[in-house]
């Protein structure tokens, strides 16, 4: 560790030992619900802040976990510590099952389903007889460590605070994981993370047991320094606390969880001293100021104070990526032996038969260009290829396999890797972690491996093999560089680069020259000839005649759905059918806007 | 979860059960159209809409008990806060030209009802001219709370509009415990009769809920496929820019969609109050009811949403039933195998998260 990622630490626990002693009464009090709201909004961090998944029911994780002790240590006086143990089984059990049911779910049906799930535990607290019905439990015990009795908020601040640090360096390592490449993949949608061989549910699926564990956790600690439950502690308006804490502090950083835990409560802390000066009815406008709050701040300032606090920093220089031992490789194929076999393949659409019994093959070190007006095909059969869809007749084997039943995730893991028509990439992150993304199949680095930082070995040879793409594809001296702050066409060699990172055996580019100017095409297409060079496999699908003509081996060309060309471009080129369905209009173009002028006024000329 | 002894399930009973279902049911179907009107003009889920219902029954009754109803501060406060933030974003883009129209629209528009319901209260009020006030009053939240809240983030993701709907439910139900105070309500009936259907005995508050239900549907129809504003609010739902090049403003799309949800959230809220003891916050909870119905209809469809409300106001009558304690429970939980079941029937993959992806943070 350097001294820049030590110094922090020191002041942490500096501070950490040092706060309780200087703080006295209530201070120690309002400390103590920090670091407990601050374990909650960590795993939103993580969940809502890197993963993109928003849930408004935390609190009835919280409540699983204050519960499960709260009635182990009362009604069966247990001890804390097991009933620790029986919250975490719970809530954890609590997700898996909450999450298999709901994490498939798109767009705004989770968050809401986390609504319906959040109120229904909490109705389930507030009418259990054992649990103590709306009254909830009371005289719960304090924990009590070899003898020592936590009962002082001075003494239990010394427990929560280290296992709030502890649980904040785990997730801090997590995210920069492996798993949490990953898990920050999860917004890019689930085309993307299935082409890079992660499988976005599982993903989604463990983060959310994470925050739910991390609740959890904070409910045990909730119920022996409140050492009373009662189920309006985890309605929803606790739910959304937490969220709004996460996202005031700033949901990318872990940081941004304490403090947006320590503005929320002190506020909140504040405005009950505050607010009955004003008025009589002051617990009221408590909701009333925090609501506004939050909707300020989703207004003027999304993405939390954190950020607004680090742009008063220099950006911390990152490390320079050390050599280190490779990835393991892919064995390399013989050239010209078959990679892909297509065979009278079909896809039909209810009546629409969108490919109709195309055959072709695709051999080692080959770059094959698939061609054709728009509506021919092309598309569709290369979302065949890709997986994102299965063939209605014929077969498709890749490296020998029948392929037609598997998913874009089981290609890539089997070595087939690919480039978005509309470029998909995590503008956020930076080059290196996008590229890191791609390796994310040729290792094996888990949650645990991660956050315990058991994965360096594996994490410097990811990085190297990411910077060493990146140099393959001319974008070596940005590997720190955001990948949103990249013009179009170094985002196209940023996707390349990615899928190289793979070591993929087959590359399929959609379109990859779409929307780029002259230059960046000429290096586009420089990029890929070094390619060949170098032995990989391309098949590309392109409208751009002059782009794919100078560039690949092969040419298929489509129309309506069926092959009517095949060979070297310049055979290709000269074929009278080619000409006709799809030269002919558009030969002398190379801009996709001119060439769309053109197909207009040629059909304008056709209806005169 | 046991069933409540010494009660058994008969025909008579299953009927009335149904019975009482159905009125909820009518009640959540008024909700659910207004939600999914709001989400698919301007993709925001209203979750304030059932605390605008709120307001409208406390409003009735605080009118039938000759006090002036908090919700004149209300609309007071977010008619000022709302010119406020007129004022400020004219001022900011030179177009100052435009203020008295802003302020006439934001700031006096919405204070005609508000003085007139305080000229009104404390007079005893016939029914008629009390429901009309109370109406005319809660009209203006919809469209004042999408001013202040929606209108600067009509670009974001789904996700964030959702999370500023749940804090401004908040804030709005705050308020209604500050104005109203935690007492609940319950108005006058506007019919006594009772009808026989033969063995059903309908309660006439049970019909007018019924039909009230019934005409706001066709009205709802009728301006949908009738007129032109209802016909841009159907362009802006199907495609936003496209209705935009058509020349439909999309913030006055918006404003319009909020301006027919207050309205229905207004009836609801009148026609629900002499049936059931509304607090400042039961209306939350009607809203999230109507909400599992029309998520059952995808929030796209409305009769689809219709339905589903009838079926969550059904569920929530047998369940109440067979286990009160644990009414809500299963009504909430409901949710989950449906959505479950949804997200299989229709499509294995959830939507592209595209543009959702860099919502709430980096």
């Amino acid at each position: 560790m350097t001294t820049r990622r030590l110094l922090p630490v020191m002041l942490a626990l500096a501070s950490m030992l040092a706060l309780p002693q200087v703080l006295g009464g209530y201070a120690l009090t309002l400390l103590d619900y920090i670091a407990v709201s601050s374990l909650v909004a960590l795993g939103l961090v993580v969940m809502t802040g890197a993963g993109g998944i928003t849930s408004f029911g935390q609190a009835a994780f919280v409540g699983i976990g204050a519960y499960a002790s709260g009635w182990w240590t009362t009604s069966m006086a247990g001890s804390p510590f097991t009933g620790l143990a029986i919250g975490l089984v719970l809530s954890g059990a609590t997700a898996t099952l909450l999450g298999a049911a709901t994490l498939r779910l798109g767009g705004h049906f989770l968050p809401l389903s986390t609504i319906a799930w959040g109120i229904a535990i909490d109705y389930l607290f507030g009418n259990l007889e054992a649990l103590g019905s709306h009254n909830g439990l009371a005289a719960i015990p304090p924990i009590d460590i070899a003898g020592i009795s936590l009962i002082s908020e001075r003494a239990f601040s010394y427990l929560a605070w280290p296992i709030l640090c502890l649980a904040m360096l785990l997730c801090a390592n997590l995210l920069r994981s492996r798993e949490g490449r990953a898990i920050r993949a999860l917004r890019g949608g689930n085309a993307l993370a299935e082409s890079l061989g992660i499988d976005p549910f599982a993903t989604r699926l463990r983060t959310f047991v994470l925050a739910a564990l991390l609740a959890s956790l904070a409910g045990w600690l909730y119920a022996h320094l409140q050492r009373v439950v009662s189920p309006t502690a985890f309605d929803l308006e606790a739910g959304i606390e937490f969220l709004l804490m996460a996202l005031l502090g700033g949901a990318g950083h872990v940081a941004g969880a304490v403090l947006g835990a320590a503005v929320v409560t002190l506020l909140k802390d504040a405005l009950q001293s505050l607010l009955p000066l004003l008025t009589t009815n002051s617990i009221q406008l408590e909701a009333v100021a925090l609501g506004a709050l939050f909707i300020l701040i989703l207004q003027r300032a999304r993405f939390g104070l954190i950020p607004l606090i680090l742009r008063f920093f220099p950006r911390r220089q990152p490390h320079a990526i050390a050599e280190a031992s490779p990835l393991p490789r892919r064995s390399r194929m013989r050239d010209g032996s078959s990679l892909l076999t297509v065979e009278a393949v079909s896809k039909r659409f209810g009546g629409l038969v969108a490919v109709n019994g195309i055959s072709f093959e695709l051999r080692a070190n080959e770059i094959l260009g698939l061609l054709g007006p728009n509506g021919a095909g092309k598309s569709t059969l290369f979302d065949l290829v890709s997986g994102l869809a299965s063939p209605s007749g014929g077969q498709i084997r890749f490296l020998g396999e029948d392929i037609g039943r598997l998913s874009t995730r089981q290609l890539a893991r089997r070595g087939m890797a690919r480039s978005f028509q509309h470029v998909r990439l995590r503008p956020g992150m930076t080059l290196t972690d996008n590229v890191a993304l791609g390796a994310h199949g040729r290792s094996r680095a888990g949650f645990v491996r991660g956050a315990l930082r058991l994965d360096r070995a594996e994490e410097r040879s990811i990085r190297f093999e990411a910077a060493r793409q990146l140099a393959r594809v001319g974008l070596g001296e940005k590997l720190h560089a955001r990948a949103g702050s990249l013009p179009l066409g170094e985002q196209r060699l940023l996707e390349v680069a990615r899928a190289l990172a793979a070591d993929p055996a087959l590359i399929l580019l959609d379109e990859p020259a779409a929307g780029l100017r002259r230059k960046e095409k000429e290096a586009l297409a420089a990029l890929i000839r070094a390619l060949r060079q170098e032995g990989v496999t391309v098949m590309l699908v392109e409208h751009d005649m002059d782009f794919v003509m100078n560039l690949v081996d092969r040419i298929i060309v489509m129309d309506f759905g069926v092959k009517i060309a095949e060979g070297k471009p310049a055979e290709v080129s000269t074929d009278a059918r080619v000409r006709e369905a799809y030269l002919g209009v558009e030969l002398a173009d190379e801009e996709p806007l001119g060439r769309d002028a053109v197909e207009t006024d040629a059909s304008g000329v056709e209806a005169a | 979860m046991s069933p409540a002894a010494g009660r058994r399930m008969s025909p008579e009973i299953a009927l009335l059960l149904a019975e009482d279902g159905i009125a909820n049911g009518a009640i959540y179907v008024l909700v659910g159209l207004g939600i999914v009107l709001v989400f698919v003009v301007t993709r925001v889920i209203f979750v304030p809409f059932g605390d605008i219902l709120a307001y409208a029954a406390l409003t009735l009754g605080a009118l039938e008990r000759q006090r002036l109803p908090g919700t004149v501060w209300l609309v007071l406060t977010l008619a000022i806060l709302a010119s406020g933030m007129e004022i400020a974003s004219l001022w900011r883009n030179k177009r100052l030209r435009e203020l008295p129209r802003s302020l006439a629209l934001f700031g006096a528009l919405p204070l005609l009802p508000a003085a007139a319901v305080a000229l009104a209260a404390g007079r005893d009020l016939p029914a008629a001219p009390a429901i009309a006030l109370t109406l005319a009053l809660v009209l203006p939240i919809g469209p004042l709370l999408y001013r202040i809240a929606f209108r600067p983030l009509a670009d974001a993701p789904v996700l964030v509009l959702l999370m500023v709907a749940v804090a401004l439910h908040f804030a709005v139900s705050g308020l209604a415990l500050f104005y109203f105070g935690p007492e609940g309500v319950r108005t006058q009936p506007l019919l006594h009769a009772t009808f026989r259907l033969g063995a059903l005995i309908l309660p006439g508050q049970t019909l007018i809920i019924l039909v009230a239900c019934a005409l706001v549907c066709l009205m709802l129809f009728l301006i949908f496929t009738r007129t032109m504003g209802g016909k841009a609010l159907r362009a802006t739902a199907v495609n936003r820019l496209g209705a935009r090049l058509c020349g439909i403003s999309p913030s006055r799309a918006g404003a319009a969609a909020f301006l027919l949800a207050s309205g229905l959230a207004g009836i609801s809220g009148v026609i629900i109050a002499p049936v059931a003891t509304l607090y400042y916050d039961s209306g939350f909870i009607i809203g999230l009811k109507a909400f599992i119905g029309a998520i059952i209809g995808g929030l796209v469809s409305y009769p689809m949403a219709a339905l589903g409300a009838i079926f969550v106001g059904l569920l929530e009558s047998y369940a109440a039933f067979w286990s009160s304690a644990f009414k809500e429970v299963i009504v909430f939980s409901a949710l989950i195998p449906i959505l479950v079941w949804r997200s299989l029937a229709f499509g294995h993959h959830a939507p592209e998260e595209d543009d959702l992806a860099e919502d709430i943070a980096a």
